[in-house]
């Protein structure tokens, strides 16, 4: 019993390291635009195409690798400069309907500059499981948990021990007050984008190996990591790999134990019940509202 | 005058495939101004209608088919349950903020989503479910002609009943709730009341169109009350123009037909259709109608 | 649009063959209509599709045409959604004025066009899978693809002669998966099988560990069948190897694609599924009426978009062919007689198996269509 509890929550564990990647991409551009990027899952769909498509036209795996960051970051960049910075005074709702028409948009792109087909990454370190107590772990799935890992320590990192970081969350406090002190709001909200787009990309890539890619991947990762980081609190990185996690338990464990036809909607009404309870999500600031 | 427009279109449509396509704006139309009381006049947003949309629809379907249910008594005992639903969960997701709102909403668009495709013995499942023509009192909506002006009628009278609601005390006390919810609450509005009536009418608009479609298309598939079925419903009222009753209408207009016209460039449609959505929002970003209005009056002043 | 311009500058081409001949130049196109799924969820069926109906068209105009005319395609891409598919096909019929129409990849979007098409009265040649479209018999509707009860029957005839009793399900929540998964239930009895476990997962899911766990901790379990297509099954053979289950793992027709062997990877050896001919050509005896048929498309195909053939691209060719020579025995493109010619369409060999319809058969595809495949060495070995 206990091996079969356990590969439930490896398998939860796997696909919700994977929507709490994608969870943080939402939560950095959050923080200095309060924006809401759905075309968030497009960038991981980027990262994962271009790299998967440049090794299969033999690109050696890390010049690959490093390629499909820029390309995605390029796209990030691309994205805050034409359509974002142009908008920048609109209202949120404006802004969230540029973005998914940017979603659909690269969308679009992705399937002619690619093609329609599922593309794949070999696994960083061989496909042979790993045996824990009855209970097995693909080798990729530590890659995407020490990514999310190494991830979250370097944000944490850049966000309170770097200039600019700190910059950048000031910005999200107050704009203004940001201005006033000469931090350049414009160069802000380029470099989170930018930042965003470069984890969409490293989240992509890790994850291909175990989930492919195609020209449509971002849609599911995108709504995926929008959960988690609702759940785990707008604007909280730590909040988002929790409520990514939250999301891809609740799922395994509902499909062992529960219903598997019915394992989406159960992780749903877990969000929805602790929005009910915590309306800012589980970590999120209490939200006053100005008069 | 949209009367005249309605009225005055089918002069230049050459086959009853215009009619539909006609329909399906018109349809979409009737949604967006429920849809957009709620999201333009209380600044409340859903990512959830399409579900209330499907609910509608699968109610009708399985009311009269499986039940073999007059159509009219389908459609509105449906739409009673999805404004009961509406009710219910209106209250303490309408607490939510921005985001939070949208999450929450999307949730329940989802989950209603899932259900329509599992419980297949029921519903049908993904392949879906037909059912009759709309008929009452002996007399039946058949063909697109038909269908083209009962929807016609039905958006007349929905522009108008909108237009009354926004001008009644109602519509002043929503307006408040958007400019500032605690302001509002302070000078004595029932702040939530307001949110979830509102909430609830738009559900219930839904819902009545999506029996209509239902019953017009003579086969549903769950794929009607998906997440992206919600997302164009919220892009065609912010599109058109949000607090703009007419400006909904163009929205719904104008995202039913590019698809159609779009259609013709195969492959690149996607990233016209892209495109377009953020050239629109860029340079217009209260929506077509108020920024084309605000623009001319602008020409007008300056004579 | 680059599209058009090719076929612009086919159809120009052909009108000009046409008029130096001195045959028939005046002759109208004759107007085939097709909604498919070329992007969406089922784009891993409409996008072959479309690409086979539009390069056997641009090929059958350069011969020359049919009845000395030339045949103009028209397509849409549903993107999978039902409502849209219904007025694609209303535009079809309506605004193109289409003499024959092809698609619905889906068995929704199929069932969601037919009231249309049956009020329209037009034929209409379906390329999708469930029973439901051809059973009851609607007059106007036919379909090419094997369905899924007769995918379901031959495993599970399989398994039977493997003295399997006891199998777990697992199928896919959309469309295909899902009737795939009820039709299985409704025959397997016939097979005295019985299903101890029956679980589902979204298209989408990155890990399907979870349910194949439940599985293989529900007692007596000999098999499993897997139905779905797209990268779902290639992540259910790898989580099943990563589990290192040891009964057989069965798919569906779904997967019959080399897209499915080269995401799986390692993973697939082993494993069985029904499947056309289309996929084993070489291996199929000398005396198989399907051979050359095959053969020759498999090559075709490959040659033009240098990718793998698919059993789906086979499903339009079928269609397309059956409605050319239908259309050739009617002498015209009066709907009805097309109709009437498609029901009496008899001994036409296919990609997908030996066409025979009737009046109370509109898909007449026999059983023996199918054959069991295994794959070995990452390649489809012919097992049955």
């Amino acid at each position: 019993m206990f091996a079969a509890f356990l590969q439930y929550l490896f398998s939860g564990l796997t696909s919700g390291a994977i929507y709490a990647l994608a969870g943080l991409g939402f939560a950095i551009i959050y923080n200095s635009s309060q924006v809401i990027n759905f075309a968030q899952g497009e960038f991981i769909m980027i990262g994962g195409m271009s790299s998967a498509t440049l090794v299969a036209s033999g690109v050696p795996m890390p010049l690959a690798i490093s390629l499909a960051m820029l390309i995605s970051m390029a796209a990030g960049i691309a994205l805050e400069k034409f359509a974002i910075e142009p908008a920048r005074n609109s209202d949120v709702v404006t802004i969230i309907i540029i973005t998914i028409g940017a979603s659909i948009f690269m969308r679009g792109a992705a399937q002619l500059i690619w093609d329609k087909e599922f593309h794949s990454l070999p696994a960083f370190s061989g496909e042979s499981p790993i045996a824990v107590m009855g209970a097995t772990l693909m080798p990729q799935s530590l890659w995407v948990f020490a990514v999310s890992g190494v991830v979250i320590v370097a944000l944490w990192w850049f966000f309170n021990r770097t200039m600019f970081g700190k910059a950048m969350l000031g910005t999200s406090h107050n704009r203004l007050a940001a201005q006033l002190v000469g931090v350049g709001v414009k160069k802000v909200l380029l470099a989170s984008f930018a930042l965003s787009a470069l984890l969409g990309a490293v989240g992509g890539i890790v994850v291909t190996p175990i989930t492919f890619t195609n020209y449509e991947a971002g849609i599911m990762l995108g709504l995926k990591g929008f959960s988690a980081a609702v759940l785990g609190g707008l604007g909280n990185g730590g909040g988002a790999i929790v409520g990514g996690l939250i999301v891809g338990i609740a799922e395994a464990l509902a499909s062992g134990y529960l219903s598997s036809a019915y394992k989406d909607a159960i992780a749903f009404v877990i969000i929805l019940f602790v929005l009910f309870f915590m309306p800012n999500g589980l970590f999120g600031k209490r939200g006053t509202d100005r008069v | 005058m949209l009367a005249i427009i309605i009225a005055s279109a089918p002069l230049g449509f050459s086959n009853t495939y215009f009619y539909d396509v006609g329909v399906n704006a018109m349809f979409n139309a009737i949604v967006c101004v429920g849809l957009n009381l709620l999201i333009g006049y209380a600044g409340q947003i859903s990512l959830g209608h399409a579900g209330f949309f499907a609910l509608g629809a699968y109610g009708s379907a399985i009311l009269t088919v499986t039940y073999g249910v007059p159509p009219i008594v389908a459609m509105l005992l449906s739409a009673a349950v999805v404004g009961l639903l509406a009710f219910v969960v209106g209250r303490p997701i309408l607490k939510l903020k921005g985001h939070y709102l949208a999450m929450a909403t999307l949730g329940i668009g989802i989950i209603i989503h899932i259900v329509l495709k599992t419980e297949s013995k029921i519903t049908g499942g993904p392949d879906g479910m037909s059912l009759d023509n709309f008929s009452m009192l002996g007399f039946t909506i058949m063909g697109d002609r038909m269908w083209y002006w009962v929807s016609g009628v039905l958006l007349v009278l929905t522009v108008w009943l909108a237009l009354n609601l926004i001008d009644s005390p109602v519509g002043r006390a929503l307006r408040a709730v958007h400019g500032s919810e605690v302001g509002a609450e302070v000078v004595g509005v029932d702040t939530s009341s307001y949110k979830v009536l509102v909430f609830v009418v738009s559900a219930v608009f839904a819902s009545i169109v999506g029996s209509l479609f239902a019953h017009k298309n003579g086969f549903i598939t769950p794929d009607i009350g998906s997440f992206f079925h919600s997302v164009e419903l919220v892009t065609m009222v912010v599109l058109g123009g949000m607090a703009s009753i007419f400006g909904a209408l163009i929205g719904a207009v104008i995202l039913t037909l590019l698809p159609q016209i779009l259609a013709a460039v195969e492959q690149y449609e996607a990233m016209i259709l892209g495109a377009i959505m953020m050239g629109t929002m860029i340079f217009m970003p209260k929506g077509l109608l108020p920024s084309i209005v605000s623009s001319v009056k602008r020409l007008g002043g300056g004579r | 649009m680059r599209n058009l311009v090719k076929l612009g500058v086919v159809t120009v081409v052909a009108a000009g063959v046409c008029a130096v001949a001195g045959v028939a130049s005046a002759a109208e196109p004759i107007k085939i209509g097709a909604f498919l799924s070329a992007t969406g969820p089922a784009s891993f069926l409409g996008e072959p599709e479309k690409k086979t109906l539009e390069m056997y068209v641009a090929k059958l105009n350069k011969d020359g045409g049919v009845l000395g005319r030339k045949v103009e395609l028209v397509v849409y891409d549903d993107g999978g959604a039902g409502d849209k598919a219904s007025t694609f096909a209303k535009r079809l019929i309506e605004s193109d004025k289409v003499d024959l129409i092809i698609g619905g990849s889906t068995t929704g979007t199929t069932m969601a066009a037919i009231p249309l098409i049956e009020r329209a009265q037009i034929p209409f040649i379906s390329l999708a899978g469930a029973v439901v479209i051809v059973e009851p018999v609607k007059k106007w509707v036919f379909k090419t693809p094997h369905t899924d009860r007769m995918a379901a029957e031959k495993v599970f005839s399989d398994m039977k002669k493997k003295g399997i009793s006891k199998i777990a399900l697992i199928s896919e929540d959309a469309g295909f998966g899902k009737s795939g998964h009820d039709q299985s239930v409704a025959v397997v009895k016939n097979y005295g099988i019985e299903i101890v476990a029956d679980e589902v997962y979204s298209p989408k899911d990155p890990d399907v560990t979870a349910q194949l766990t439940k599985i293989k901790n529900a007692p007596g379990v000999q098999a499993v069948f897997n139905f779905g297509f797209g990268q779902g099954p290639a992540i259910v053979t790898k989580n099943y190897k990563q589990l290192s289950m040891p009964m057989p793992l069965y798919q569906s027709h779904g997967v019959a694609s080399k897209d499915y062997i080269r995401l799986a990877g390692e993973a697939s050896e082993g494993v069985r599924l029904p499947a056309a001919g289309l996929v084993v050509p070489d291996q199929l005896a000398a005396t198989d009426p399907q051979k050359p048929v095959v053969t020759a498309f498999k090559k075709e195909y490959e040659a033009a978009f240098k990718s793998d053939v698919s059993t789906f691209a086979g499903h339009a060719y079928d269609g397309l062919q059956i409605a050319l020579v239908a259309i050739a025995r009617a002498g015209s493109v009066d709907k009805a007689k097309v109709r009437d010619e498609i029901e009496k369409t008899s001994g036409y060999v296919g990609t997908g198996g030996l066409v025979s319809m009737s009046p109370t058969d509109h898909m007449g595809l026999s059983p023996a269509a199918f054959h069991m495949v295994e794959i070995r060495k990452g390649d489809w070995v012919l097992s049955d």
